[in-house]
């Protein structure tokens, strides 16, 4: 289903860059209900803040910071490289917490999710846990802040000593040099490759400063011993979930800016009246970004008895994209998730069925119609009167005649479960089987082939022919090139 | 440091691109053999002058400050030559100093940044040397301010303090380096440090100042390595900083070579002209005029094509008298091979000569800056289909209409032609109507009667109409005179030259 929908590049971009917080199980997992889905969208409400989201984002880089360090802790070899590394850790994990805490308390979202998890936070931190961690922190690491060294290296002579004030010879040079440094560009400094590990000769180094200064690096031993636990339970797991929205937040943002609409759906779970405005192909929108902006929107409504959108009309006129864009609404709706369209009200579905055209499958030695009767069966037997089913350009490997009464069996079983969907086909008649079926009809309108608009439409098909003067073509008349001229 | 010979507040920047038009300037106004005459066989001086060509400058006095750098130079020539060729000395001289480790380490760069300095120090001093025997007896404000600026900047006591440091740079007592704990426990912020000034305390052991000393063993080759790149980081941000005053002077000898090589180029161009008795002027420029903001200047004595004149072994180009103040719109119709495409790519090579602050082909020549020079000639490319010899035109224009900008100069050269006549003439009208009325000039060479003759019906003040001259005996002047449309373009006359036998029946109808 995911990939006839092309949901599963979707979620994969969504999830980009996310590898570590694992959220291909929530996108797996639909709600069955329109309370919870409320509760999802009162958190994106919330989430609509860019205040709140920066805090949000703030706090995963916070931690991600964290997880990093603790892996080198736990990697490298050299004693103070490990525990300078788990102090950093520690660091990065407080200063994440506060930050957050403060941005919540500051914005106050009003959402049940974020409501309780800025109580939870305000005792956390309050707690003598958390409060004496961040003291240890700050303490031990400005007293290593405050080490200085001197290295006086020649030939094979290493000599470490405290730094005592010697001048700063390089802005020596600079200063003879300065009349020269103007515009420069390139700049000399070699990259040096920033590896964690030190050598021996750094070891060696660090060994002797501290000697040079043993109190600071005294407390960083015992700061180790004291704070081994320090991570908790709770912040670690919002940390994951809040994830779910931000991606998704993440992924729709370019092409909102890009002016696409999206929209929290109003959700039914019982109502199968359908009103949808300015939807669009989510898979198909990212792929066309940055130019999304000019991507077909199409509307369409259910009401009565209407169930099933029968889409007919010729090929590359938009029909797969209309019913992918279905299905999509449909799923990214039981998710939770605002949904790619300028306006919705959509029936809550148990389950979404797709039953897409295949390339022929050998293992199964079965023709390519048979496989698919066999399919559409095991779809119906699942599905329920509360499913939506999405079927593109079924049954068009056999005759029409074939075509037409296998669709109309299956139309009718379909009208019989109740059920919500799209059935994509080239047999026209279908359009009119029965009371639930609404016709929708693709249409091309061939003005420029650079801007193909493909509506999909209640309404017969109609050809425009387009025939622009020459010089219209390339925008020189002398209306166009006054505006041209003009800019 | 500055040279500042071109624009009196800013470099000769080799990297802007050139017009986007500029490939269809150099074939439709033949601008090769006025480059290749500029360069006088160097590719470097082919380059600069192609750059300088099209500086497409439009406020006068900038136009005027180049016209006297080059008066200087016409003046002057072997001391600019001598400039060029310490700049020149400097560039090859830095090239042949190779950095001696394939890898680059500070120690690298610095030990090269010191060769090449010490290099410049000395084209330092003869540039000076030039500038106290010479600088008086250069007038304009371009060399006059680079000779002060050679000696403020060059003062003999700062070129000393630059010998002492690059003397120091060698470190003999050690490299001092100051660190503090990065991440990790790592050493981080690696700064170069002075040796503090020994006492006798530092020279006796266990009196000196706190510390542990351990050596690497010489055969720890890892070890030798770490310690190498250690010094490396100590040294990496000075190193940098001498190698970036390194390239910054290359860069100053770089552009300095530039903007003399484009004066040189200019003189060469000179020589070429001067031999073959073609006048050349320095032209009147007068500024931009906005839109509908009063008449526009465009006037010559003389004017040819350079082009030709370069090409031409003994007889002398024809010279054109032009008087277009005033006129937005010159139309230009008659015979055939009449020297209107020739009159076209000399007004077009004068404007940019012009505005490159060049001497121009002519005796004398007026004019109202441009915004751009813009060309729309017929093309002769081999394409089959009619439509598609228009679609090609139109595209063309189109792409100019996105260029063009109020203040711009168009030459068409039988536009619009690859279609019929009234077709041609009703999108040239409109082209040009909504070009004029954006305060574009246009010189427009048509066979276009009809549009040519309405025009002349409407006794518009801003048209100009010449005439491709041609005798009663159909021998033609390549000038071209003020004169009204025709309705042929003596196409017969060719033929008959060609072909040798008279048609009766057409000659009869002329």
């Amino acid at each position: 289903m995911f990939r006839d929908l092309n949901l599963d590049q979707v979620f994969a971009a969504v999830a980009s860059g996310r590898d570590e917080y694992d959220l291909m199980p929530y996108f797996a997992a639909p709600l069955r209900n329109v309370r919870a889905v409320q509760y999802r969208h009162e958190v994106q409400h919330d989430l609509a803040d860019d205040a709140l989201a920066k805090a949000v984002a703030d706090f995963a880089l916070a931690m991600r910071e964290m997880r990093e360090n603790l892996g080198l802790a736990s990697r490298l070899r050299e004693r103070y490289q490990k525990s300078r590394w788990f102090l950093d850790a520690a660091r990065a994990y407080c200063a994440a917490v506060i930050a957050l805490t403060d941005a919540l308390t500051a914005i106050d979202p009003g959402s049940r999710g974020f409501a309780a998890f800025r109580r939870y936070l305000a005792d956390y931190t309050r707690s003598e846990a958390f409060t004496g961690l961040t003291a240890d922190v700050a303490r031990v690491t400005s007293a290593l802040d405050e080490v200085r060294y001197c290295v006086l290296i020649k030939g094979n002579r290493v000599r470490v000593t405290r730094y005592e004030g010697e001048a700063d010879y390089s802005t020596e040079v600079r200063r003879t040099f300065a009349k020269f440094a103007e515009r420069t560009v390139k700049d000399y400094r070699v990259g040096f490759r920033g590896r964690a590990e030190m050598d021996h000769v750094e070891a060696r180094i660090v060994e002797l400063v501290a000697r040079l200064y043993p109190e600071a690096f005294q407390a960083l031993d015992d700061f180790c011993t004291g704070h081994s636990g320090y991570l908790d339970e709770t912040i670690r797991v919002f940390d994951r979930e809040v994830q779910f929205y931000a991606a998704y937040r993440d992924f729709i943002a370019p092409m909102k800016a890009a002016g696409l609409e999206f929209c929290y759906p109003v959700m039914s779970a019982s109502a199968k009246e359908t009103n949808v405005r300015g939807a669009f192909d989510l898979a198909l929108a990212a792929k066309l970004m940055p130019r999304a902006g000019a991507i077909v929107r199409n509307e369409f409504h259910l009401t009565g008895a209407e169930r099933i959108f029968v889409v007919t009309g010729p090929n590359h006129g938009g029909k797969t994209t209309f019913a992918r864009m279905f299905g999509q609404l449909h799923y990214l709706a039981s998710l939770g998730y605002p949904v790619p369209a300028g306006e919705a009200a959509l029936f809550l579905p148990d389950r979404v069925f797709t039953h897409f055209e295949r390339e022929e499958d050998l293992a199964t030695l079965r023709g390519k119609f048979e496989d698919e009767l066999v399919r559409i069966k095991g779809v119906l037997d699942e599905a329920t009167g509360d499913s939506v089913l999405v079927m593109n350009e079924s049954f068009a490997s056999t005759t029409l005649r074939d075509a037409a009464r296998v669709g109309e069996q299956v139309l009718d079983q379909m009208t019989a479960l109740g059920l919500l969907g799209v059935y994509v086909t080239f047999v026209d008649e279908l359009a009119s089987r029965n009371a639930a079926c609404v016709s929708m009809v693709g249409t091309v309108v061939p003005e420029n082939p650079a801007e193909r608009t493909l509506k999909i439409v209640r309404k017969p098909a109609d050809g425009l022919a387009y025939a622009a003067a020459i010089a219209g073509k390339y925008r020189l008349t002398y209306r166009q090139l006054k505006e041209r001229l003009a800019r | 440091m500055k040279a500042f010979l071109l624009y009196p507040d800013r470099d000769f920047d080799l990297e802007l691109d050139l017009p986007p038009n500029e490939a269809d300037l150099s074939s439709d106004l033949e601008l090769d053999p006025l480059l290749l005459a500029m360069a006088g066989g160097d590719k470097f001086l082919l380059d600069v002058a192609r750059r300088g060509l099209h500086s497409g400058l439009t406020i006068p006095a900038e136009i005027v400050y180049r016209q006297h750098v080059l008066a200087d130079c016409i003046a002057r020539p072997a001391v600019v030559r001598e400039l060029y060729d310490v700049s020149l000395a400097a560039i090859t001289g830095e090239r042949k100093l190779f950095g001696w480790t394939f890898r680059d380490s500070p120690e690298s760069v610095l030990y090269r940044a010191r060769q090449v300095m010490q290099l410049y120090l000395d084209m330092f001093r003869r540039l000076r040397g030039i500038a106290d025997a010479h600088a008086a007896s250069f007038g304009s404000e371009g060399f006059t301010r680079f000779f002060a600026m050679l000696t403020e900047e060059l003062a003999d006591g700062y070129l000393a303090e630059v010998e002492a440091q690059l003397g120091e740079l060698a470190f003999r007592r050690g490299t001092l380096i100051s660190a503090r704990l990065g991440p990790g426990a790592k050493g981080t912020g690696y700064v170069l440090r002075r040796h503090s000034e020994q006492g006798w305390r530092d020279r006796i052991p266990g009196l000196n100042k706190a510390g542990y000393t351990f050596f690497v063993p010489e055969r720890d080759e890892a070890g030798m390595r770490a310690l190498s790149d250690l010094t490396s980081r100590g040294l990496n941000s000075t190193s940098s900083a001498l190698a970036q005053s390194a390239d910054h002077v290359r860069s100053f000898f770089e552009l300095l070579r530039a903007e003399l090589g484009f004066y040189l180029s200019c003189l060469n161009l000179r020589d070429r002209l001067t031999a073959k008795a073609g006048p050349v002027c320095f032209p009147d420029p007068d500024s931009l005029v906005p839109a509908g903001a009063g008449p526009v200047r465009l006037s010559a004595r003389g004017l040819y094509d350079a082009s030709l004149a370069l090409s031409l072994d003994d007889h002398q180009a024809v010279g054109n008298d032009l008087d277009a103040d005033g006129r937005q719109l010159i139309m230009i119709t008659g015979a055939n091979q009449g020297g209107k495409s020739t009159f076209l790519r000399s007004v077009g090579q004068a404007y940019l000569m012009m505005q490159a602050g060049m001497f121009v082909p002519a005796s004398s020549f007026a004019a109202s800056v441009s915004t751009g020079v813009f060309t729309h000639f017929k093309r002769e490319e081999d394409i089959t289909m009619e439509m598609g010899k228009l679609d090609e035109e139109l595209d063309r224009m189109s792409a100019i209409a996105d260029q063009i900008t109020p203040g711009g100069l168009l030459l068409c050269n039988e536009s619009f032609a690859s279609t019929n006549e009234r077709e041609g003439s009703e999108i040239a009208r409109q082209v040009i109507r909504a070009l004029t009325e954006a305060g574009i000039r246009i010189v427009f060479v048509t066979h276009l009667y009809d549009l040519a003759e309405r025009y002349y019906g409407q006794h518009d003040p801003a048209t100009l109409f010449l005439r491709a001259e041609r005798q009663p005996d159909g021998h033609r002047t390549f000038r071209l005179p003020a004169g009204e449309p025709l309705p042929t373009s003596y196409g017969q006359d060719l033929y008959q030259q060609v072909f040798g036998a008279p048609d009766q029946a057409q000659t009869a109808r002329m």
